[in-house]
C-alpha cells in the first residue's frame, strides 16, 4: 500500500493541480451542497425496468468536483478497496478532462461503470472521505463522479482499451465470469497471458448479469466490458463448468498452467421452516435468475415467473431489495421486505433502501417468518410471521435479533422471495479434493497473493469471502492476478 | 457447435436426437443430464443423455412432447443447431454388481434408464427390464433394451402390446418368482410413486431418478428442490437419482405442477403460432 500512498501524493504536486487548488477558496468549495443524482420518479419507475439514477450532466459533476479539497493526505483513497486515486479523477474533472479522469480510474479498477453504480460507497471511499469524517457534511459523491467518467468514455466512443504485453503464450484459465474473474482475467491479459474465461451459464457476467437488475445495473454496460476484454483477447467459453464439463487435470493437460477460481457464492440458504417448498416460494437467485437472465416477465421469451399480489421478501440485503423492487414492477400491489433486524442493521446499500422506501415498498422490520400455508394446489397463500426485538451485539457487532414469544401473526401472501442468504459455490472444492477449505466452505489463500493449497490455483471473491462486494471480488482477482504472474515468471526462470 | 446430426421419431410425440457435443462425449456417465437452451428466447430444459460416442463427439437425448420446449426442439431439423448445450450435470448413477437387478422405465424414463441398464449388467449383474406405456405407440427403445437386459418384459395399460396391465402388474411378476436384489424406477412421477410402494412391500432398495423443474442445473436456484427423507435436496447437484422410499412423492408432484397453468398458456400460443406459419 506503501508505494500508492506515494502515487497518489505526487500526483498532487503537479502544476496543474496546485493552481486548481488555488483557483478556489476552501471555504467556497466546502460551502457547497452535494450534488444530487437525478432519478426517475418513484410512481413511474417503480413500473419499468429503467435504470433509476439517470446520471449527472457535465455541469453537475464540475460542479460537484469543486467541492473535493484534493486533501494532502487524501483519506478517501484508503477506504477504496482498490485503491483508485480519487483526488486525481475529481480534479481531472474539474478541469473538463473527462476522459483523463476515466483513465485515471481505469489504472485500478477495470469495471468503474459498473462499480460507480453498485459500490456500497457509504461504507467505503464515502465513508473516508474528510466531510464524513471531519466536516461532519455529505461527502463527495465519489461514486457518482465515477460513474459521470466511465459513462461519459463510454458514449465518447473513445473508449480506450488497455495496452497489452507482447504475447508469451502461456495459458492461464479463468473458472466464472464474476467481477473478480474478469478483474483476474484483464490482468493477466495485460500481462501477455492467453486467458480463457470458463463459465457454467450462458452468459458472461456472474451476478452483474444474473443477479442485479437493469433497473440498477443495465446489462449493456457490463457487455461493453466484456466486450473490450474480448480486444483484449481474452476468451470466453460459456456453458462449461469446470470440475464438470471437464476437470483440473484435464484443463492442465490442455496446457494451462495456472487457474483463478471465482466461482462465487452460488449456492442459496433457505430457513428450513415449515412449507418453505411451496410453489410461489423462491430464492432470491431463482427469482432474479428467470428475470434477469432468462427475461421470463418478457411475453415472448419461454420461461414462466410466477407473479404476485402480495408478495413477502425475506431478508435486509441488496439481493432483498432487488427482489422486492422487482415484484413490485412486476404489478405485486403489496411488496414487503421482512427482516428480523432494524432498518439500521440492514446490509444493503443505503441508496437501495431509500429507493426502495420511495418506490412504495412496505417495510416489516423486527420480523421474521416461521411457517407457510398453501392452497390446494400447493401454492403459498399465508404466512405466519413472528416479532422481534434487539438484543445484545453479536459476533458481527450487530444486535441479535431476539424472538418475542407469544407475538406470531399471519399475512395474506401469493408470492415469497427467500434472500437471506447463499453459501459458497460447492462445484470447485468438490472436484479437487486437496485443496483446503475452511469450515464454512470458502477457499483458504494466502491473502497477499491470494494462492490456494495446491500452488497452481488462486482464488478470489465470494468463494473466498463467503459474499462480499463487487468491489472487494475484483480487488482479489487483480492480487491473484499478480500473484499468479509471479508464482508463473518464477516457474519459467526455474526450467 | 451443438448441431444435431440425427433425428429419428420413435412415435409421434417421441424422438431420438444426436448432437454434436464432443466435451460432453467425452465425460459422461450413466445417470448424467445435460440442460440445454435451443435459441436466445428459450428456457433451459433438463435432458438426459441416453447415450453417448466418445470417437464421434455426440450425445443422444430421447426427448417426448410435453410443451413448448420440447415441441420446438422436435421440430429442429439435422443440421440445424443448439444455442446452449450444458454438461454432463448431476451424479452419475452408482454401478456395482448386486445379483439381480429389476429396472422399471415408464414412458419416456425408458430413455434415461437404457444407459444404467447397459453399465448394471456390464458390472455383471441380471438385469430384467419391464417397459411400460399406455399404449403399443409409447413404448420406445425395445430392441435397445431387450439387447442389454437378461430378460425383457412389455406392459400397457390397453394391452394394445405385450402383455396388459400396470408397470407395476409386471414388477410384481418378477419379484414373485425370483429374488430381487435391487431395483431402478424411471419415469413419470406418478409411476415412480406406485412402484416404490410395491418394492418397498418386499423391502428392495429401490433408486429413482426425480425430473423436478431446473433452472441452473448447477446448485444455484434451488428450483429443483424437493424433500428427501425429510431434508430438502437440490435434484440437480444431490441426484438426480435418490432412494425412492425417503422421497416426498406428494411434495415432489406438486412442484412439478408450479407453472400448469402458464405452461398450458404458452403451449395453446406455441400451436397457434405454428399453425399460422404453416
Ligand atoms: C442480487 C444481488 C445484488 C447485489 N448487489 C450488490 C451491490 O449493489 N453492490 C455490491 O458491491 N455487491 C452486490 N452484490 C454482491 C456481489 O455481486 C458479489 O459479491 C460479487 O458478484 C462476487 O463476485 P464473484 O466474482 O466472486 O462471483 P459471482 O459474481 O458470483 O460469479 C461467479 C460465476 O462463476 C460461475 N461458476 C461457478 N462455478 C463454476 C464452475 N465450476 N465453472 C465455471 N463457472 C462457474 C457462476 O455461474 C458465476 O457466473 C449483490 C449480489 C446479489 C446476488
Ligand atoms: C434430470 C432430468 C432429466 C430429464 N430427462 C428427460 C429426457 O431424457 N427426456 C425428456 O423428454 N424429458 C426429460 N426430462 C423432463 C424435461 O426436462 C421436461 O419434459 C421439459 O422440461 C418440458 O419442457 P416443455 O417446455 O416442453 O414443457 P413444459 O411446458 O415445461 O411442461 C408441459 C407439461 O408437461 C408436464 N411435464 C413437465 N415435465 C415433465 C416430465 N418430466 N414428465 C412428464 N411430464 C412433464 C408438466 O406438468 C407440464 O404441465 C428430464 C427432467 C429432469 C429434471
Ligand atoms: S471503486 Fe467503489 S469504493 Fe472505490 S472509489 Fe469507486 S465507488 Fe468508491
Ligand atoms: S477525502 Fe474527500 S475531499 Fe478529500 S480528496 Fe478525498 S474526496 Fe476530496
Ligand atoms: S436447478 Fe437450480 S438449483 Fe437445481
Amino acid at each position: 500500500m506503501e508505494n500508492i500512498a506515494e502515487y497518489i501524493k505526487e500526483g498532487r504536486s503537479d502544476s496543474w493541480r496546485i493552481e486548481l487548488r488555488k483557483s478556489m477558496k476552501t471555504k467556497e468549495r466546502t460551502s457547497y451542497e452535494r450534488v444530487k443524482m437525478p432519478e426517475q420518479d418513484p410512481h413511474i419507475r417503480n413500473k419499468n425496468s429503467i435504470e433509476v439514477n439517470s446520471g449527472i450532466s457535465e455541469e453537475m459533476a464540475i460542479a460537484e468536483s469543486h467541492r473535493c479539497l484534493d486533501c494532502p493526505a487524501p483519506t478517501c483513497t484508503i477506504g477504496c478497496p482498490v485503491g483508485i486515486n480519487i483526488p486525481e479523477f475529481i480534479k481531472k474533472i474539474e478541469i473538463r478532462d473527462f476522459l483523463g479522469a476515466a483513465t485515471v480510474i481505469k489504472e485500478t479498477n477495470a469495471l468503474p461503470a459498473v462499480c460507480g453504480r453498485v459500490c456500497p460507497q457509504e461504507k467505503q471511499c464515502e465513508l473516508s472521505c474528510f466531510y464524513t469524517q471531519k466536516l461532519h457534511k455529505p461527502p463527495i459523491a465519489i461514486g457518482n463522479l465515477e460513474r459521470f467518467s466511465a459513462d461519459y468514455e463510454r458514449n465518447s466512443g473513445k473508449m480506450s482499451i488497455p495496452n497489452v504485453a507482447e504475447s508469451n503464450g502461456i495459458k492461464v484459465a479463468v473458472v466464472g465470469s464474476g467481477p473478480s474473474g474478469l478483474a483476474a482475467a484483464g490482468d493477466l491479459a495485460k500481462l501477455g497471458y492467453d486467458v480463457t474465461v470458463f463459465e457454467a451459464l450462458h452468459e458472461i457476467g456472474g451476478v452483474l448479469k444474473y443477479g442485479i437488475p437493469e433497473f440498477r445495473l443495465p446489462n449493456d454496460i457490463v457487455d461493453i466490458e466484456i466486450e473490450s476484454m474480448r480486444k483484449m483477447g481474452v476468451k470466453f467459453h460459456t456453458n462449461f463448468i469446470v470440475g464438470k464439463t471437464a476437470s483440473f487435470d484435464d484443463l492442465k493437460e490442455q496446457g494451462f498452467k495456472a487457474f483463478f477460481v471465482g466461482s462465487g457464492a452460488g449456492l442459496p440458504r433457505f430457513m428450513n421452516i415449515p412449507g418453505e417448498n411451496f410453489n410461489g416460494i423462491f430464492s432470491s437467485n431463482e427469482y432474479l435468475t428467470r428475470i434477469n437472465l432468462m427475461k421470463a416477465a418478457y411475453d415472448d421469451y419461454d420461461t414462466p415467473v410466477l407473479f404476485g399480489k402480495n408478495v413477502a421478501v425475506i431478508g435486509g440485503g441488496n439481493t432483498a431489495m432487488d427482489s422486492v423492487r422487482t415484484a413490485k414492477r412486476l404489478g405485486a400491489e403489496r411488496s414487503m421486505i421482512i427482516y428480523r433486524r432494524s432498518i439500521e442493521e440492514m446490509p444493503a446499500r443505503v441508496e437501495e433502501v431509500h429507493h426502495a422506501q420511495d418506490e412504495e415498498i412496505e417495510f416489516m422490520n423486527l420480523h421474521n417468518p416461521v411457517e407457510y400455508f398453501a392452497d390446494e394446489n400447493g401454492r403459498v397463500n399465508r404466512m405466519r410471521i413472528r416479532k422481534m426485538r434487539l438484543g445484545e451485539p453479536d459476533a458481527s457487532g450487530r444486535r441479535r435479533p431476539i424472538p418475542i414469544e407469544g407475538s406470531e401473526f399471519d399475512i395474506a401472501v401469493d408470492l415469497v422471495v427467500v434472500a437471506v442468504g447463499v453459501s459458497p459455490n460447492p462445484i470447485v472444492p468438490s472436484s479437487l479434493k486437496d485443496l483446503k477449505m475452511t469450515n464454512w466452505g470458502t477457499i483458504v489463500v494466502d491473502k497477499d497473493t491470494m494462492q490456494s493449497s495446491i500452488p497452481n490455483i488462486f482464488a478470489g471473491g465470494d468463494i473466498v469471502r463467503g459474499g462480499a462486494t463487487v468491489i472487494l471480488a475484483m480487488g482479489d482477482g487483480r492480487v491473484a492476478a499478480a500473484g499468479m504472474h509471479k508464482y508463473l515468471q518464477e516457474k519459467v526462470k526455474a526450467n | 457447435m451443438n448441431k444435431i446430426v440425427e433425428k429419428e421419431f420413435f412415435s409421434e410425440n417421441v424422438a431420438k436426437i444426436v448432437i454434436e457435443s464432443p466435451d460432453i462425449a467425452i465425460i459422461r456417465k450413466a445417470g448424467h443430464f445435460v440442460i440445454i437452451r435451443i435459441d436466445e428466447k428459450g428456457e433451459r430444459i433438463p435432458l438426459t443423455i441416453a447415450d453417448g460416442d466418445k470417437e464421434k463427439g455426440t450425445i443422444t437425448v430421447v426427448v417426448q412432447k410435453v410443451g413448448v420446449t420440447s415441441a420446438k426442439l422436435l421440430a429442429m431439423n439435422e443440421g440445424e443447431e443448439i444455442l446452449d448445450i450444458v454438461g454432463p450435470l448431476g451424479h452419475a448413477t452408482h454401478i456395482e454388481k448386486k445379483g439381480t437387478v429389476l429396472c422399471a422405465g415408464g414412458g419416456v424414463g425408458v430413455a434415461p434408464l437404457m444407459p444404467i441398464v447397459k453399465a448394471l449388467k456390464k458390472a455383471g449383474n441380471k438385469v430384467i427390464t419391464v417397459l411400460a406405456g399406455r399404449t403399443k405407440e409409447l413404448i420406445i427403445l425395445e430392441d435397445e433394451m431387450r439387447n442389454y437386459s437378461d430378460e425383457l418384459i412389455v406392459m400397457t395399460d390397453d394391452g394394445s402390446y405385450g402383455k396388459k396391465g400396470l408397470v407395476t402388474a409386471g414388477m410384481e411378476e418378477v419379484i414373485q418368482r425370483e429374488k430381487v436384489n435391487m431395483a431402478v424406477l424411471i419415469g413419470p412421477a406418478i409411476m415412480m410413486k406406485f412402484g416404490s410402494l410395491t418394492t418397498k412391500k418386499y423391502n428392495i432398495p429401490t433408486v429413482v431418478s426425480l425430473n423436478t423443474i431446473m433452472v441452473d442445473g448447477t446448485g444455484m436456484c434451488g428450483a429443483c428442490r424437493v424433500s428427501v427423507g425429510g431434508k430438502t435436496k437440490f435434484v440437480c447437484v444431490d441426484g438426480p437419482e435418490f432412494d425412492a422410499f425417503q422421497v416426498d412423492w406428494s411434495q415432489m408432484m406438486m412442484r412439478m405442477g408450479a407453472y400448469k397453468m402458464q405452461e398450458h398458456e404458452a403451449y395453446e400460443k406455441y400451436l397457434r403460432t405454428v399453425e399460422t406459419v404453416a
